[in-house]
């Protein structure tokens, strides 16, 4: 029998996939009969894809061209012989 | 040199980095092309200021040129870069602690102490209920009200999708640490969008 408690230590492992099949069937077993483990198990999931779907922040066009004078001042100073 | 020089796509990133290393300009200037986003997003997930963020920026790209005879070649350059770029984040993040105060949401105890938990379906696609703006909005400050030793761990491994070894070795921590630590991570976001997104007027408690 697997408690709540137990489950939740075990969580990342089991919405990661980095059990083996047997281990993640017991885990499964309970997800279906507790409504609030699958409750946080479908939250926790939903939460991770909403980070995964927003888009990288656009950089600056300011900031970009401080980078790219910093770059460039640096480059000057090094002074390869291949450019 | 032009910043917006660009590489067709599919070229060997090791011998771009070869010729980097060999001294061409130009080929580090595409490296810089490839993840400047990305660090730039990093650095200020990490940092959550705008000023900071830049200053990691620049930082670590001119290291990473500085030092680029020191990249062995065994890991991504990427890998590298964030390596850089956290490390540089972090000691800003140190140095603002004693003028900043970190915000502090209620962490979620795994241990003894009786956890107070919002369990409740989320409403169907709760990002049509938001502009655009709202929504980034809403996801930032879930994020900032992460302690940072949490919030740099979720950033990495969730955000930039580092595994958890690499995670440990960048951050200088142990595997179980990551791990522990993401799970806090998780845990006390899914918490949080969920008082934001739970869907109105049922009553779940009937399962409690």
């Amino acid at each position: 029998m697997v408690t709540c408690k137990q489950f939740l230590q075990e969580l990342n492992a089991y919405l990661d996939d980095t059990v083996d099949p047997e281990t993640k069937q017991h885990w499964q077993a309970h997800v279906d009969e507790c409504p609030n483990c699958f409750v946080i198990v479908d939250t926790t999931k939903k939460t991770l894809q909403v980070y995964k779907g927003i888009e990288p922040q656009t950089l600056p066009d300011d900031v970009r061209t401080r980078l790219w004078q910093a770059l460039e001042k640096k480059m000057a100073a090094k002074k390869q012989p291949q450019v | 040199m032009t910043p917006t020089a660009s590489v067709p796509t599919g070229f060997d990133e090791s011998a771009l980095v070869a010729q980097a290393k060999a001294g061409d300009q130009n080929a580090f200037a595409e490296l810089v092309n490839r993840y400047e986003r990305k660090i730039y997003r990093l650095a200020k997930n990490i940092t959550r200021n705008d000023e900071d963020a830049e200053d990691v920026l620049q930082d670590a790209f001119l290291k990473a040129y500085t030092h680029l005879d020191n990249f062995k070649g065994d890991s991504k350059f990427y890998t590298w870069i964030v390596r850089i770029a956290v490390n540089e984040a972090l000691m800003r993040l140190r140095k603002r602690k004693t003028d900043r105060s970190v915000p502090l949401d209620e962490p979620v105890e795994l241990g003894e102490e009786t956890v107070q938990r919002e369990i409740a379906v989320w409403e169907d696609n709760p990002e049509q209920q938001y502009s655009q703006e709202e929504w980034r909005k809403i996801l930032d400050e879930a994020v900032d009200s992460l302690k940072p030793d949490f919030r740099t761990v979720f950033v990495l491994r969730d955000i930039e999708e580092l595994s958890t070894e690499e995670t440990a070795e960048t951050l200088g921590i142990s595997v179980p640490a990551v791990k522990s630590r993401l799970l806090r991570a998780r845990l006390a976001l899914r918490e949080r969008l969920t008082r934001q997104f739970k869907r109105k007027g049922e009553n779940l408690l009937g399962y409690l």
